[in-house]
């Protein structure tokens, strides 16, 4: 028996995911995402320093169809971040966590980034 | 690092289908079908999933029932815990419709499709339904679980007030099942540091036992990047608990207490 190479019994293959299991791993992957998206705004900070050539090229680059898209996603991650980060920190003072609050906030936290990410795009554009 | 996929040794393939036999005249059947995870250590093979028939119009209504049920009258060789079939002993957990529960306690009319059996998610396995604890109940047995105390022992039981005993409830139900410690990403990826939302439920329970005086040195043993803090709110816990109990906010509590003991 000792010898045997056990099998791993299946995990992330068969697991059916609860939204709160969804959120946490946004919460992650959003943060990730604003450290990617941080290096897009120091580029775009250096870019004005050095010079207006530069800048026009980042500008361009940046309001490109698919810089706009990244953009448009940074936004996302910020306002998915935030709201998520909030949260975590309800759930630091002991509260929040019964499942039919924590299920609830989880949707509201991803409607609520769609929303507030929607209503910045729409502000910028109104903006112009 | 986390691993994802599945091992080589771990994946899984289709297996043996055991259909029933046909029908005798006039005899009213509802057939469902079990997918049951199977792996045993002597055919050499990777794991497995074989297909059962069950004619439920002869069968329980749990899943734990139509598991018997096979073992009984159809494959002898499935291999699976059980005992008290009632929720109580947390032997027959497992991985039924992509969620752990007791076998015992789910129904099968509240699953859609056929019925989807897998062991205890991201452990070893011994044999089909039968998961390794070893490292479950060591961690278990980290935390002390029993009353510690330094003050001398009064001549009769160290009583508690009534609104002590209330502090324990939701804690002391827990039947160490491993339902929700084998549901956590977090412990997927790290039970070889992380407790787990189980023991540290348990762990919970004794700090706030008003009895027990060693809360401190518990605190000390749990103030850990990993022991402890590996937990990230992902609720799986709470979620799929079989006693409806809720091991994450269990552990914000822990976590409170460190802060709070930081003054």
């Amino acid at each position: 028996m000792a010898n045997v190479e056990r099998p791993l019994s299946p995990h992330l293959q068969i697991y059916r995911w609860p939204v709160t299991m969804a959120t946490s791993i946004l919460h992650r992957a959003t943060g990730c995402g604003l450290a990617a998206g941080t290096v897009l705004l120091t580029w775009w900070l250096v870019a004005a320093a050095a010079g207006p050539d530069y800048y026009a090229m980042v500008q361009a680059c940046l309001g490109s169809w698919l810089g706009r898209l990244v953009l448009f996603g940074f936004t996302w991650a910020l306002f998915y971040h935030l709201l998520s980060g909030i949260r975590h920190l309800v759930w630091d003072t002991g509260r929040g966590y019964s499942l039919a609050v924590a299920n609830r906030a989880s949707w509201l936290v991803i409607g609520g980034s769609v929303v507030l990410t929607v209503l910045a795009w729409i502000l910028a554009y109104a903006w112009k | 690092m986390a691993e994802f996929a599945l091992p080589k040794n771990s994946k899984i393939t289709e297996g043996k289908t055991w259909a029933l036999p046909p029908a005798k005249p006039g005899e009213e059947r509802q057939v469902r079908k079990f997918r049951v995870y199977r792996w045993n250590q002597d055919d050499g093979k990777t794991p497995q999933v074989d297909t059962y028939e069950v004619d439920m119009n002869d069968c329980g209504p749990m899943v734990l029932d139509a598991l018997i049920k096979i073992k009984n009258e159809v494959d002898p060789s499935l291999t699976f815990r059980r005992s008290c079939r009632e929720g109580v002993c947390g032997s027959c957990a497992m991985n039924i419709d992509g969620g752990n529960t007791l076998a015992c306690t789910k129904a099968c009319e509240d699953i859609d499709g056929d019925v989807k059996i897998y062991p205890l998610p991201h452990m070893p396995v011994i044999k089909d339904l039968v998961p390794d604890l070893s490292n479950f109940y060591a961690q278990y047995a980290s935390i002390k679980p029993w009353m510690q105390t330094q003050s001398p022992a009064p001549a009769r039981e160290r009583l508690q007030s009534a609104d002590d005993r209330k502090k324990l409830d939701g804690l002391y139900e827990c039947i160490l099942c491993a339902c929700c410690s084998t549901s956590c990403p977090s412990y997927w990826w790290n039970s070889d540091r992380y407790l787990g939302p189980a023991v540290l439920l348990q762990a919970y329970r004794w700090i706030a036992d008003s009895r027990d005086e060693m809360t401190g040195e518990r605190l000390d043993n749990l103030e850990d990047p990993f022991r402890l803090y590996r937990c990230h709110t992902i609720m799986n816990c709470a979620q799929t608990c079989p006693k409806g109990l809720n091991p994450a906010q269990a552990i914000g509590e822990i976590k409170k207490l460190m802060v709070e003991r930081r003054g």
